[in-house]
């Protein structure tokens, strides 16, 4: 598994806060993603209709899930294909290790696949002696640093065009080393250049999936670069790597869902390059793969059915509610601490790897909700966050203090006698400290707040107490 | 009850705690604003908070007490209406959650939670206030706070309101409608993630010619003039209810008394 920091995430975050680079390279996500998608949303009349329409398809499928995964897989061998069922990350990782050693494979090339990274299959093969080639652009860029995603359909995002330049320079020593590097383009064509012999040579091809339709047994990649096509087909092997809640009904379900999906993520209609697979390479097909692989991994998403949690496998991984995450904003996905950043993470993380790991995540945020606002699968995000925090309650795994102090509040709050006289004595308090200022420049028990900014002082005495002096007076004058 | 309204309806103002402790002026202009609609007006006395801070720690049991409470002491009236889009986005919106599945309450809290209104938008959509009599020289910018934007629907209603006010201008910011970082205890418990967020507020809220900046919840009012004051920046901050109700002779939040005494 990749290395979980998650619970180190305030210590993430604040490193992020401090990282001058990191915090100009996430300008993109802040203002370009978002002006992109609002674009797209106003360009099309029926966005919402049909984010409705995405939503009920994803909900029947999930209550269905048995019987369209079973047809799926009747479908993928009666196209000649195999399927793998994973129900951890190491049985995926393992299948597919089983299956790259039947060709004796020495070298795979990959497209973009996040549950390659939920299950850590690059150290896997590389464990194995088999080199992983990532073939997506910015995947490539992070392979190459030694990173993981910072974003999931714009894995680099948190890099700058200087930083990328310099990696290629130190990594690509065959290539003189002054040559002129300053355009993106320049940099994509080096990079396809290289990669070009790597997908030639490659044994076995990986491929993640946005869908899988159950009508067909065929799986969907979208992609921009084309990478995901040369990584499936030229190959002897295609290995299709997916969740099993990637499951619609039907091609024409598949359809309405990817009208929202590039739109929400990127702000295209849609995304470069569609690309559907159905088992291995017919006779009379021009190109494909021999063998045709699905690993449908499960790895705790079957234990989500049924649960307050089970809206979060409608997911599509658009990455519109990062896109708009004041949080995410402010530190970027590394500091999540795990594969999946954003307000997607903060709900899905816990589930995945379990809250004890995963707690602070779905308790840093505002609950500002823009996140659900902009979800294209309507995805309550903030109030599955809460039923975490709820979970964190319950087990007693909120800090102490934190627990003790929203106790000890509510205590007083039931008991309007006794919150009357505290409010007034702290409204009281804290217009003393504040001086003729009206504002207090550091307070030792809202240190958090204080550090950071004043605390405007209150007005002195309460509401309720000048109301009900006021209510004395207007009955005195009677 | 919005089919059949009384042409003086029995409204509850629910203060909120921060108002209540921070505040009252905030209460004291909402109860102007209120009875110059023609509100029959009343404070319950026995109102506390509406246990958003139980809610959002994942305290259901707490939150639930605390609703059952304010659900009592204010269902009786025709409305009830809070300064505050947070506060009233918990009634409205998350009370139901709080007593999901219990078949004695749900009926109960859903009649008890439509009469359930932020300020400003009760005045627009409901009492169909149109304008309101104050006056007041200022340039304004005003940031949406997110739950009466996004629970609520609250944009248009206080902006109305606002131009109406005989001798203000307003200026939009960029992103007025982006969290402040404030989200309760989060301010706290995240202070360095909130203290990014909310110095790209304020620094969005500088960028405007504005002199003054308005919002309808005393929360993000307090996260955003502690920062702006220590920041140094002298950009007045207020509630909206305030200047609507033209009660401004008071210190604007964390700042000195205006000299005179106001304008
Ligand atoms: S939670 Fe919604 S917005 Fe976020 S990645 Fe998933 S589908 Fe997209």
């Amino acid at each position: 598994m990749v290395e979980i920091t998650s619970p180190e995430f305030k210590a993430n975050a604040r490193l992020a806060m401090g990282d001058g680079q990191l915090q100009q390279a996430l300008g993109h996500v802040r203002t370009n993603f978002i002006n992109k998608r609002a674009e797209a949303k106003a360009n099309l009349d029926e966005f919402d209709e049909l984010r409705d329409s995405a939503t009920a398809i994803k909900d029947h499928v999930l209550e269905h899930l048995d019987l369209y995964l079973e047809k799926y897989e009747e479908k993928v061998i009666a196209s000649g294909g195999h399927v793998h069922w994973a129900a951890t990350a190491d049985d995926a990782c393992k299948q597919i290790l089983d299956i790259c050693r039947s060709v004796g494979a020495k070298s795979v090339t990959k497209g973009k696949s996040m549950i390659s990274e939920e299950i850590a299959l690059n150290d896997a093969l590389s464990a194995a002696g088999i080199e992983p080639v990532e073939t997506d652009l910015g995947e490539y860029i992070i392979q190459l640093r030694g990173e993981h995603p910072s974003h999931i359909i714009a894995p680099a995002v948190h890099l700058n065009m200087d930083q990328v330049r310099d990696d290629f320079i130190k990594h690509h020593t065959h290539l003189p080393a002054d040559r002129p590097l300053n355009e993106p383009e320049t940099l994509l064509r080096e990079a396809r250049a290289i990669l070009r012999e790597k997908f030639l040579n490659a044994d076995v091809g990986i491929t993640g999936a946005n869908f899988l339709i159950a009508e067909t047994g065929t799986s969907v990649i979208v992609t921009n670069e084309g990478n995901g096509d040369l990584t499936q087909t030229l190959p002897k092997i295609h290995i299709v790597i997916a969740s099993i809640e990637k499951i619609v009904p039907t091609l024409e379900d598949m359809s309405q869902i990817v009208r929202v999906l590039a739109r929400s993520a990127t702000g295209q209609d849609m995304s470069v390059y569609t690309t559907l697979s159905t088992g291995p390479r017919r006779e009379d097909d021009p190109d494909g793969p021999e063998e045709y692989h699905v690993v449908l991994l499960d790895n705790g998403r079957s234990s989500m059915l049924g649960t307050e949690f089970q809206d979060m496998l409608r997911c599509i991984r658009c990455g519109a509610c990062m896109n708009h995450c004041p949080v995410y904003h402010a530190i970027g996905g590394h500091a999540y601490g795990w594969v999946y950043p954003g307000p997607m993470g903060a709900v899905l993380s816990p589930s995945l790897i379990g809250v004890d790991k995963a707690g602070h995540l779905p308790n840093a945020s505002t609950f500002c909700g823009r996140c659900e606002d902009v979800c294209p699968m309507h995805i309550p995000l903030p109030k599955m966050m809460r039923h975490w925090r709820e979970r964190e309650f319950e087990k007693h795994l909120s800090p102490m203090t934190q627990r003790a102090s929203i106790r000890g509040w509510a205590w007083v709050a039931k008991r309007p006698f006794l919150y009357r006289m505290m409010a007034s004595a702290s409204a009281r308090f804290l217009w003393l400290l504040g001086g003729v200022n009206h504002r207090i420049k550091s307070l030792p028990f809202a240190w958090g707040w204080t550090r950071h900014r004043d605390m405007p002082a209150p007005e002195g005495s309460t509401f309720m107490s000048q109301w009900r002096e006021r209510q004395a007076r207007d009955a005195g004058d009677l | 009850m919005s089919n059949s309204m009384p042409k003086n309806p029995r409204v509850a103002l629910f203060v909120t705690c921060l108002v209540d402790l921070f505040r009252p002026s905030v209460g004291f202009a909402s109860v102007k604003l209120l009875e110059d609609a023609g509100c029959d007006l009343d404070v319950p006395m026995c109102q506390t908070c509406c246990g958003q801070p139980a809610w959002n720690s994942g305290d259901r049991a707490d939150t639930r007490d605390l609703a059952e409470a304010v659900i009592r002491n204010f269902e009786d009236y025709d409305y009830i209406v809070a300064p505050s889009g947070s506060c009233a986005g918990m009634l409205k919106k998350h009370y139901p959650e709080v007593f999901k599945g219990d078949e004695l309450w749900e009926s109960r809290v859903e009649r008890f939670s439509e009469k359930v209104y932020e300020l400003t938008s009760f005045l627009v959509d409901v009492m169909k206030v149109e304008k309101v009599d104050a006056v007041l020289k200022a340039d304004i910018t005003y940031h949406d706070s997110c739950a009466g934007l996004r629970e609520l629907g609250i944009q248009e209603q206080p902006r109305k309101l606002v131009s109406s006010i005989k001798g203000v201008t307003m200026t939009e910011m960029k992103n007025s409608d982006v969290c402040c970082g404030f989200g309760g205890t989060f301010a706290v418990k995240y202070s360095e993630i909130s203290n990014s967020i909310v110095t790209t507020k304020t620094g969005h809220i500088k960028e405007t010619s504005a002199k003054m900046l308005l919002a309808g919840d005393l929360g993000c009012l307090l996260n955003m003039a502690g920062k702006l004051r220590r920041e140094n920046s002298n950009i007045e901050v207020r509630h909206v209810a305030e200047v609507l109700a033209g009660m401004v002779d008071n210190a604007p939040i964390g700042q000195r008394t205006p000299k005179g005494g106001g304008r």
